[in-house]
């Protein structure tokens, strides 16, 4: 038998064949067409009708792009500019708009002299943010500084801030920059003073004013240092302390100071803010604020204390049955009949607490599911530790359970900075709808419909998108679990 | 309709406070004075009356009358701080005390008069709700216009005289919900209503502002009074009075014949003796209101008489070329007309 085979057989192969392409069908673009596109008839079909759908996008807007004009200082110049090139009949977007009124757009009314003061903040935020956001990766950490640096003392000089200013300016950032990479326990410090150096760089004053209140802080946190085996009697001395001090001496003391030492900028008016200064100044304080206030109001709801418990409650199920919209109205109209007569309750300090207290609520509730998604095991396995409540969720449940939460958390993050637009309807001017009617207002622009919208709205989609991007670095980042 | 509901509530609670607070407080001139600045609720935009150029600094109708009062009242018509107030907002900024005076467009009503505790002190613009339509559709008269839709914003009186003028001549309409004049326009020329409806000054603009006018027409019918009205708060009339004769002094200069160009040599020389005592050479009228002797020359130093105001914002000259029609001088066939100053 195997003889007979044998002789049949005229050639056994000794080696491997190598491996071979695989066939054409199976490999580069057309497989990756039939894999993707055409697999089958119904994703055929969606593939022409989305082809189709594209097409047809792309040939209505295209040409109004290509037709779009930068060069032109009026509506009806940007018409005549357009019928002269293309035609009789052409329509194109007239961007000279955002050419001659792109600053009102970033900074509302205010004063152009002063454009390096939101700037500069602006960047040095980045400076602040690197120790707390950055930690994980040294380069990306450094790219992030040094543009934020750069970006912060090249746009003020090009502003025109005044020599003095650029040089603490420049001796500023050196050291700050120095400090993050050295010593960045003090960088962290830096960064929690930080929010009272941006409220002075906007609106200006004796810088002692804000100094004086950080005081008072510091002041509160010692006390509260100094007595901390009483408990938690310390905390309410600390807060005793600062409240006192704040009440009653800090403003006298910050006009002594003054007096000493002056420092001031020109002061700047609330209602002289609008655009993407005003977004950002909300957008920002509010985020800054609400994940702390978020986790308080989180825990509170866990609790076994029935008061505290009640009252979380209470405040998130108000807070979230309520429209934004309501709480605006309530800060910039409702309060003015609470408060005495001739109170000034600055405008844009009323919305930033609304808008933070509307975003802690939801903050509350993102963050809540990150709690309740941990497995009790975790709990019991802190106090089988022997650890303390605040040591518990400090070291074990909530690093878990806010990195779980992180993509919901920064989705509220990017929902708030796009409620932001929302405070058109207290009077102030928004980027996106009172900035841009007004612009309208002027007989130059009137008749422009979505060049300030395209404008507005392409960079809030930088904005949002960038913090969406670095909520999923952070997701990567994070991943040490191999569930 | 239930957003109307909520700002009738805010407004109704608006009155309830203020009422108490304000009628306490009365003397909105001293603390103006002693401010060294005065505050107008102003519109954040509209077309000829109230606008912020590329530097931020606001010009038009309404905010010429808000700097003449500055002038009479504070000495310098730049001494100024405007307040962009929305249609809703507008009149709540007013009685809570955030602005002095409201120099927007306001039409003077029954109910704004006398429920929202505000007083109108004179009218500085005559205006009428009309009809913006294309030639095209071959209506000659708003009376033709039945089945039509029409574009219409949300939450202002023109809504509530539209209703009204079509229930009365018996036709229909089918209307598009608006927010601003933005989307009027936007929604108007995208064609998804016939008409765009608005008070006439606006629609004036508008239709300067297209790039094909000549293929528009606005209705002859007017279906409205809309008398824009400057307003203070209740129980403060003195502060009243000053608007009042602040606006009257600006049309008296015009009557008179007083502009921002001889104002100054007029109140040396001037022999008429109405002039005389409008520009406190005698009788120092402006004693009687709290104010000095030269309150209305100031005002009319500031940007000229109601004339010169006119024809520099919204008047003929401009693009958006107004007719004074209601708005000229009693002399002159308009309603425009000043009670003596003695």
């Amino acid at each position: 038998m195997s003889e007979v085979h044998a002789e049949t057989v005229p050639f056994v192969r000794g080696t491997m064949l190598p491996e071979a392409p695989p066939p054409a069908a199976e490999r580069g673009a057309i497989h990756w067409l039939r894999a993707n596109l055409f697999s089958g008839w119904v994703n055929t079909i969606l593939t022409f009708v989305g082809l189709f759908v594209l097409w047809w996008l792309f040939q209505h807007f295209y040409p109004w792009f290509r037709h779009s004009v930068w060069n032109a200082s009026s509506m009806a110049e940007c018409r005549t500019l357009i019928t002269e090139r293309w035609g009789e009949g052409a329509g194109g977007g007239c961007f000279g708009l955002v050419r001659e009124r792109w600053n009102q757009f970033l900074f509302g009314f205010y004063p152009p002299a002063e454009y390096w003061r939101p700037i500069s903040a602006f960047w040095l935020l980045f400076l602040a943010l690197a120790p707390v956001l950055f930690t994980e990766s040294r380069k990306l950490r450094w790219i992030v500084v040094g543009v934020a640096s750069v970006m912060a003392f090249a746009l003020s000089m090009l502003m025109g801030a005044p020599d003095p200013v650029l040089i603490c300016l420049a001796v500023g950032i050196v050291l700050w920059v120095v400090l993050i990479e050295y010593i960045p326990r003090a960088a962290l410090i830096v960064s929690v003073i930080f929010p009272f150096l941006a409220v002075w760089l906007l609106w200006g004053g004796s810088i002692w004013g804000p100094a004086t209140i950080l005081a008072g802080a510091v002041l509160g946190l010692a006390v509260w240092g100094a007595l901390s085996r009483f408990g938690a009697l310390a905390v309410l001395a600390g807060l005793a302390v600062a409240v006192l001090w704040w009440w009653f001496l800090s403003s006298q003391a910050a006009i002594d100071l003054q007096r000493l030492l002056p420092l001031e900028l020109p002061k700047m008016e609330s209602r002289g803010f609008g655009g993407f200064l005003l977004a950002i100044t909300i957008g920002v304080s509010a985020i800054v604020m609400s994940l702390p206030l978020g986790i308080i109001l989180a825990l509170a709801r866990q609790s076994d204390l029935p008061i505290v418990k009640g009252f979380a409650v209470i405040f998130i199920e108000f807070i979230r049955g309520v429209p934004l919209i309501t709480l605006l109205f309530v800060a910039s109209l409702l309060l003015n009949y609470f408060l005495p007569p001739g109170t000034n309750f600055d405008i844009i300090l009323r919305v930033i607490i609304m808008v933070t207290l509307f975003a802690s609520a939801y903050m509350a509730e993102v963050i809540r599911g990150g709690l309740a998604s941990l497995p009790r095991g975790q709990y019991e396995a802190a106090g089988a530790l022997g650890l303390n409540y605040w040591k518990m969720q400090r070291l074990i449940i909530l690093p878990q359970a806010l990195k779980v939460s992180i993509p919901g958390i920064v989705g509220t993050f990017i929902g708030v900075f796009k409620d932001t637009t929302l405070v058109t309807f207290v009077g102030l001017f928004d980027p996106l709808k009172q900035l841009a009617d007004t612009i309208r207002a002027t007989f130059e622009w009137k008749g422009a419909y979505w060049e300030p919208y395209i404008f507005s709205g392409l960079i809030f989609f930088i904005l949002c998108f960038s913090m969406s991007r670095y909520s999923m670095y952070l997701e990567q980042r994070l991943k040490r679990d191999h569930r | 309709m239930t957003k109307t509901v909520f700002f009738g509530a805010v407004a109704a609670a608006a009155v309830l406070g203020s009422t108490g607070a304000y009628a306490a407080e009365g003397d909105t001139l001293r603390t103006v004075k002693q401010r060294g600045e005065l505050i107008c609720g102003v519109n954040p935009g509209l077309v000829g009356f109230a606008a912020p150029d590329a530097n931020g600094n606001w010009s038009g109708f309404d905010i010429s009358l808000c700097r003449a009062i500055a002038a009479a009242v504070v000495g310098d018509p730049n001494k100024v701080r405007f307040v962009p107030t929305t249609g809703q907002t507008r009149f709540t900024a007013l009685s809570s005390g955030e602005v002095d005076v409201l120099t927007r467009n306001s039409t003077w009503s029954f109910q704004r008069d006398t429920e929202l505790a505000l007083d109108f002190p004179a009218v500085n613009y005559y205006d009428g709700q009309g009809f913006l339509v294309r030639k095209d559709l071959g209506v000659t008269s708003a009376k033709e216009l039945d089945g039509a839709t029409v574009c219409i914003q949300t939450g202002t009186t023109t809504e509530l005289n539209l209703a009204d003028y079509f229930r009365a001549n018996n036709i229909t309409y089918q209307p598009v919900n608006i927010d601003s004049n933005a989307e009027g326009e936007q929604q108007y020329l995208a064609g998804a209503c016939d008409a765009y409806t608005t008070d006439a000054s606006g629609l004036a603009a508008t239709r300067a502002a297209f790039a094909d006018p000549e293929n528009h027409i606005i209705l002859p019918e007017i279906i409205s009074k809309e008398p824009l009205a400057p307003a203070v708060r209740h129980g403060d009339n003195n502060w009243g009075d000053i608007v009042r004769w602040t606006l009257f002094a600006l049309v008296a200069g015009e009557e008179y014949g007083v502009t921002s160009a001889n104002v100054e040599e007029l109140s040396k020389s001037s022999t008429n003796p109405e002039v005389q005592r409008l520009l406190g050479q005698t009788d120092n009228l402006g004693g009687m209101i709290g104010l000095d002797a030269e309150w209305a020359k100031r005002a009319i130093m500031a940007n000229g008489n109601y004339g010169e105001i006119f024809a520099a914002t919204i008047g003929e000259q401009t693009p958006i070329g107004l007719a004074r029609g209601l708005n000229a001088l009693w002399t002159q066939g308009g309603l425009m007309y000043a009670p003596p100053f003695r």
